[in-house]
């Protein structure tokens, strides 16, 4: 099964690795930090190991979006990301996994879901199976 | 010469291993001779010995290799591989299938590795079958290498590991249904191949015969278990008449032989269950307290909540929706079962069965909600309309 992890950040001061730029993650003495950013390295390095990785890419800053949106059956552009809010997408891994419980654990082992927000969501297939 | 080559090349693998014991060279060196054949063969013709042939040229790319690392041991190595070993016997090649299944990779890994190394599969067609990069299968197969290349070479032990990824495989192409997906359904094959491969190198073992029987007779549905539209039919709605009766036949054998022979498990069982369907030439002819007894075996060897729902199916089509109702209440109160459309969907199944539509039709709406498949989507919400219309 394949699953989208998306990884949320506040937008202030866009630059990778973002849970970097979090306060929260500033705030920590330096041995924290330096903990917390040598167990995000660890989990990526984990699931490029088991394979489990599919594709990940960290996104440019949403000022950079276009979004369109539908006015009356016409699309109309405007800068910037489809939703105003704090937290911004800033990047996502496909993961393939064995079960609904690994993705999870693998989204809860980056730092961002516990700084800003981290969601993951199964991917639909063409698989079936009758019933 | 496909066939051939990929029934040659855990054997050629299993040959080169026995003098070598780094496995991710020996198998980067199989995979370049059996292309090497699959160019060579078609014009030259195929050689009087095509096992010995891909071995000779297997231990040559392995002495290339290491020769042009200019490491000295390497270079020792490379001597004794200039008389290249003879072809191997069955244990070699049940070595590498234990090898591929190593308990300390992922299920993805184990399935990718048996489909190159046993099935001698290119990483580009292990890549299509499972809608990945070729780039991200490549290195999902070279980090498996590396991550076994210390676990030493085990003697076979537990085998169960190795049927597991074969029934993975098995699922991956049966489940596939139609457009992008379809070459995906190679995978039942190759699965059906490789279990029978299996089952040459141990005869008395009693769960590759159950596993080998179950895939036979799931895979003998096939061309009724879809509409052209790629929609899914259910079993009970299936053309029986469009099952490959001689699939049928074979498995029903299998389970017959392995039923009175070996020690009752959990493929088996399946098997077993898989065969009282196959067995009955309408869906109302379904021998279903045959079927219940089984589920009920199957939960005592494999309790999950997922044997129970089957179970349950089986109750209430023998004894009534309510008897199976029942059986339900269990598994909704499992917490690893509350976003599962499974549950939702075979609980509308019985209540459609006892007469309350609209129970059954929130039921598949949740159901439909909560699959991840496109077609199982489409098949409840037909189901969850359908009651509408009554």
């Amino acid at each position: 099964m394949k699953y989208l992890i998306m990884i949320y950040s506040n937008p202030e001061n866009w630059e990778h690795p973002m849970y970097q730029r979090d306060p929260g993650f500033r705030a920590l003495p330096r041995e924290e930090q330096d903990e917390v950013t040598r167990r995000a390295e660890e989990v990526f390095q984990e699931i490029v190991e088991s394979g489990e990785l599919v594709v990940g890419e960290a996104l440019a800053d949403p000022s950079l979006s276009t979004t369109f949106r539908g006015r009356d059956g016409v699309p109309v552009a405007t800068d910037g990301p489809y939703l105003e809010s704090k937290e911004q997408l800033a990047g996502y891994f496909v993961v393939d996994c064995d079960t609904p419980e690994r993705a999870s654990e693998i989204a809860r082992r980056f730092p961002d879901a516990g700084l800003t927000a981290v969601e993951v969501r199964p991917i639909m297939d063409m698989s079936g199976r009758e019933m | 010469m496909t066939d051939l080559l990929r029934e040659l090349a855990p054997r050629v693998l299993a040959a080169v291993l026995r003098r070598h014991r780094d496995f991710e060279s020996a198998e980067d060196a199989v995979q370049e001779a059996l292309l090497a054949a699959a160019t060579h063969w078609p014009d030259d013709g195929v050689p009087d010995r095509p096992e010995a042939w891909l071995i000779t040229v297997a231990s040559r790319k392995l002495i290339d290799q290491w020769r042009s690392e200019q490491a000295s041991r390497r270079r020792e190595e490379a001597v004794a591989l200039d008389v290249p070993p003879e072809p191997s016997d069955v244990d070699d090649t049940l070595e590498v299938f234990l090898l591929c299944c190593h308990p300390d990779l992922t299920p993805p890994s184990q399935i990718a590795l048996t489909l190159r190394a046993v099935g001698g599969l290119t990483t580009s067609e292990v890549a299509r079958a499972f809608l990945v990069p070729e780039t991200t299968m490549a290195q999902r197969i070279s980090r498996a290498k590396q991550r076994i290349k210390g676990a030493g070479f085990p003697r076979p032990t537990d085998f169960r590991p190795v049927l597991h990824v074969l029934y993975l495989i098995f699922n991956e192409g049966y489940t596939a249904s139609s457009g992008p997906a379809l070459h995906r359904a190679d995978l039942a094959r190759e699965a059906i191949r490789l279990t029978r491969l299996v089952r040459t190198l141990r005869p008395d073992d009693g769960e590759v015969a159950g596993l080998l029987a179950l895939m036979l007779l799931t895979d003998a549905r096939r061309p009724a278990r879809t509409r052209a539209d790629g929609g899914l039919v259910p079993l009970a709605e299936q053309d029986r008449g469009r099952w490959d009766r001689a699939l049928i036949e074979e498995g029903l054998a299998l389970v017959e032989h392995t039923l009175t022979h070996a020690r009752v498990g959990v493929y088996q069982v399946e098997a077993a269950i898989a065969a009282v369907h196959a067995e009955a030439a309408q869906a109302s002819a379904t021998d279903w307290p045959q079927v219940a007894a089984l589920y009920r075996l199957l939960s005592t060897l494999d309790p999950n909540p997922v044997v129970t729902l089957n179970h349950a199916v089986a109750v209430a089509m023998a004894e009534g929706p309510t008897a199976g109702l029942a059986l339900l209440h269990t598994v909704a109160a499992d917490e690893r079962m509350v976003r599962n459309h499974r549950l939702y969907a075979v609980r509308a199944h019985l209540l459609e069965m006892a007469g309350s539509p609209a129970a059954a039709q929130e039921d598949y709406r949740t159901a439909a909600r909560l699959t991840t498949s496109v077609p199982e989507q489409r098949y409840l919400q037909e189901r969850a309309n359908r009651l509408t219309n009554e």
